[in-house]
């Protein structure tokens, strides 16, 4: 077992750890309130490995993950407010508003994004590698996803391609046992992900993802491997996560006790005995990490809260980048005139009449959000009211 | 007739031909022991077994394409994308292969596939989960593509797909899943290429497809409660074949014609739809054709900005009194 660092360090790491649970339990609530909307994929147990590996990256190498990054942007130093406002669809999120859960970025602190499409990040870290390589920088590009996005296309087309050009990256799998409902065994072949690259001429190895420590270790190694000898490793991190796949899981393919048994290696709570045990951190301490945590969740919420709706004649913004030249027009035909985001400071009339109409339709819902799991069912269609109206129609 | 929800009604579709025909399998994302994530294959792999229902990992184009060769091979998959997103990691096999597969090889080969996918936005599931690709499929040759709005009309269309020998694309609505609506009890298929008048109108045709069927209706009720106009409200439920005679003659009476759907303007359904009528009908029009689409931006996760974004009733009535303005 890896020695604790120093005690400045290990409380880093552990206040770390405790904002991002604290922060996901809170997301979580917020959910069920229906104040963040879409799907909510809770990283609750997958502390120690997110901690443990940006803990030891630099600032200037990238790091790019799946749709389950609140923590991760947050472990590389984004404002969790900025995390829960994006999460309220507010003007001050990561995104504006724009991206939701599934997809936290911040540029500033390269953290290069969430992404909803399994396996869709793989080669897009590739390609951060490459320029990272190409402009002769010592960044390295840290890839992390699930144990399913190693059976995507782009799994093997990207491991091929980093070790074919000597890319400074590290792939990192989050291997928390299943893919949304799928157990490892029944959706992998070879059930040690460390061996699924070895083919491409990519080492891996397997470590315990519950440990900071030891995720720490490794990842130092494997950055270091990228950095200095260019060399791509697969690193597969055992992990788990206390929830379903997202708030609309039902949990039907695993058993209760699994999930106690999981509990047992929570990695905040084990990191935290050990820094006791070992007299390096007190129990004033501990309590001043969940005291700091709680009250940077609660005032992440109060701040998304407060934050602006993002207005609708910002709709066409960022959809293409502008150069100099102007008269090129390219955004939605139903309102030909130049847009906002086309050179021009306001939203053409007939733009605006098309969205407040349908924002007029974005009533606020403030009732509790029906728990999929008690009602048996992941996606509860919305029941158009004149459905049958248009069955009597129709006959 | 039996009341059923569209999910109920689309997964009776399935057992019903699973029963009748030992050659259909379903594949796909979590659809065996966690019963799909939208709940639509719930009880077929407990009627059928690993055998026939096979959860697959995550690899689109790989699921789409094993598709492919099993259809080959005489097998008729149903094959279900978790989302119509998702098929775009499998356009490949879709179109380079499925699609044309049959006509490359001038006969020899037949590709009876169903690939289902739900789609549509207004859930918050932001640009990468929110898509409407009825336009992209229904561009390609070789690939029939349906869009049912009704449980009636789920069940019947999926049975046909089924047996049909072709690749099919059966595009259904997230939002659709929970509605309910009498089902026929016994064994009725419907033919693709026949659209359903869901409303008998004089004034202006109006033309929606999944979820926008029901927003059409919807629309059509406001217009005559508010307005005293008759709109026709038709539902051509398969884009291809598409209902071309049904959609002709309505606007050969009505002079006026609006098309709803959630997807894109450039390039949309709406784009074909109106081509085709002003080719066909150009004599007939009073009236510009109107199209009523989603905005041309990548679905937003911000509650308004995604309602903004999304055609609602208010468009659709506003469209068709624009049709009729100087008439009324």
């Amino acid at each position: 077992m890896a020695d604790l660092p120093d005690a400045s360090t290990s409380y880093e790491l552990l206040a770390r750890m405790a904002l991002i649970r604290r922060f996901e339990e809170e997301a979580g609530r917020q959910y069920q309130r229906a104040k963040a909307g879409g799907f909510l994929h809770l990283a609750i147990g997958e502390e120690a490995t997110i901690v443990g590996t940006t803990s030891v990256m630099r600032e200037e190498d990238y790091l790019i993950g799946t749709y389950r990054t609140h923590g991760h942007a947050i472990a590389r130093g984004t404002d969790p407010k900025r995390v829960m406002a994006e999460l309220f669809g507010r003007v001050d999120g990561t995104s504006g508003g724009r991206g939701g859960s599934m997809h936290i970025f911040d540029a500033e602190r390269r953290f290069m994004g969430g992404y909803g499409i399994v396996g869709g990040n793989l080669p897009i870290a590739a390609g951060l590698a490459l320029s990272s390589d190409f402009k002769g920088e010592d960044a390295v590009t840290v890839c992390m996803f699930g144990d399913g996005a190693s059976n995507a296309g782009n799994f093997g087309e990207t491991m091929n391609l980093a070790a074919l050009w000597s890319l400074p990256i590290l792939f990192l799998v989050e291997n928390n046992l299943y893919g949304m409902g799928t157990s490892v065994e029944r959706h992998s072949a070879q059930t040690d992900l460390s061996k699924k690259a070895e083919g491409y001429g990519i080492h891996g190895r397997r470590i315990d993802g519950m440990d900071v420590m030891a995720v720490r270790e490794s990842v130092t190694e494997g950055l270091r491997l990228a950095r200095e000898e260019r060399r791509p490793t697969l690193i597969e991190a055992f992990t788990y996560r206390y929830r379903g796949h997202s708030a609309a899981d039902p949990e039907v393919y695993r058993e209760r006790d699994e999930v106690e048994e999981w509990r047992q290696k929570d990695p905040i709570e084990n990191f935290a005995r050990r820094c006791i045990e070992a007299g390096v951190l007190g129990e004033r301490e501990l309590q001043e990490v969940r005291d700091k945590a709680e009250a940077t969740v609660l005032a992440a919420v109060e701040f998304a809260e407060a934050s602006e709706e993002p207005p609708l004649d910002t709709l066409y913004e960022n959809l293409y980048v502008l150069g100099e030249d102007e008269g090129w027009y390219a955004v939605d035909e139903r309102s030909p005139e130049p847009h906002r985001g086309e050179h021009e400071s306001e939203m053409p009339d007939a733009a605006r009449e098309l969205a407040e109409a349908g924002a007029a339709y974005a009533t606020e819902d403030d009732r509790p959000r029906p728990n999929p799991a008690t009602h048996g069912d992941a996606q509860e269609g919305v029941e158009p009211e004149v459905a049958e109206e248009v069955e009597e129609a129709a006959d | 007739m039996a009341e059923l929800r569209m999910r109920e009604a689309l997964r009776d579709a399935m057992a019903e031909e699973m029963r009748r025909d030992e050659a259909v399998l379903v594949m796909g994302e979590d659809v065996a022991v966690f019963q799909g994530a939208f709940k639509v294959t719930e009880g077929l792999l407990d009627e059928f077994g690993e055998r026939r229902v096979r959860d697959t990992p995550i690899s689109e184009n790989t699921i789409v394409g094993a598709g492919v060769g099993a259809a080959m091979g005489g097998l008729r998959p149903i094959v279900e994308l978790m989302t119509v997103n998702f098929s775009l990691l499998a356009l490949d096999q879709i179109i380079n292969h499925a699609a044309a597969i049959p006509y490359m090889f001038n006969g020899q080969a037949r590709v009876p596939m169903v690939v289902r996918m739900p789609g549509g936005g207004g859930h918050q599931l932001g640009p990468t989960h929110s898509h409407s690709f009825e336009a992209l499929f229904l561009q390609v040759p070789g690939l029939l593509v349906a869009c049912p709005s009704t449980p009636a009309d789920g069940k019947a269309l999926l049975k046909t797909a089924i047996r049909d020998d072709n690749p099919v694309i059966f595009i259904e609505h997230e939002s659709l899943y929970g509605a309910r609506g009498e089902v026929p009890d016994d064994d009725e298929v419907l033919r693709f290429g026949e659209a359903a008048v869901r409303r008998e109108g004089g004034d202006v045709t109006i033309i929606g497809i999944l979820k926008m069927a029901h927003t059409a209706a919807d629309a059509a009720q406001t217009l005559a409660d508010k307005h005293g106009v008759e709109a026709e409200v038709i539902d051509p439920r398969t884009l291809r074949p598409l209902d071309l005679d049904t959609i002709l003659a309505s606007v050969r009476k009505t002079n006026r014609a609006v098309i709803v759907e959630e997807g894109w303007p450039h390039g949309g359904v709406g784009a074909n739809l109106a081509t085709l009528i002003t080719e066909q009908a150009f004599d007939y029009l009073d009236a510009p054709v109107q199209r009523v689409t989603g905005a041309d931006v990548h679905m937003p996760y911000s509650r308004r900005l995604e309602q903004a974004a999304i055609p609602h009733e208010e468009h659709v009535v506003k469209a068709a009194l624009a049709a009729l303005e100087g008439s009324i």
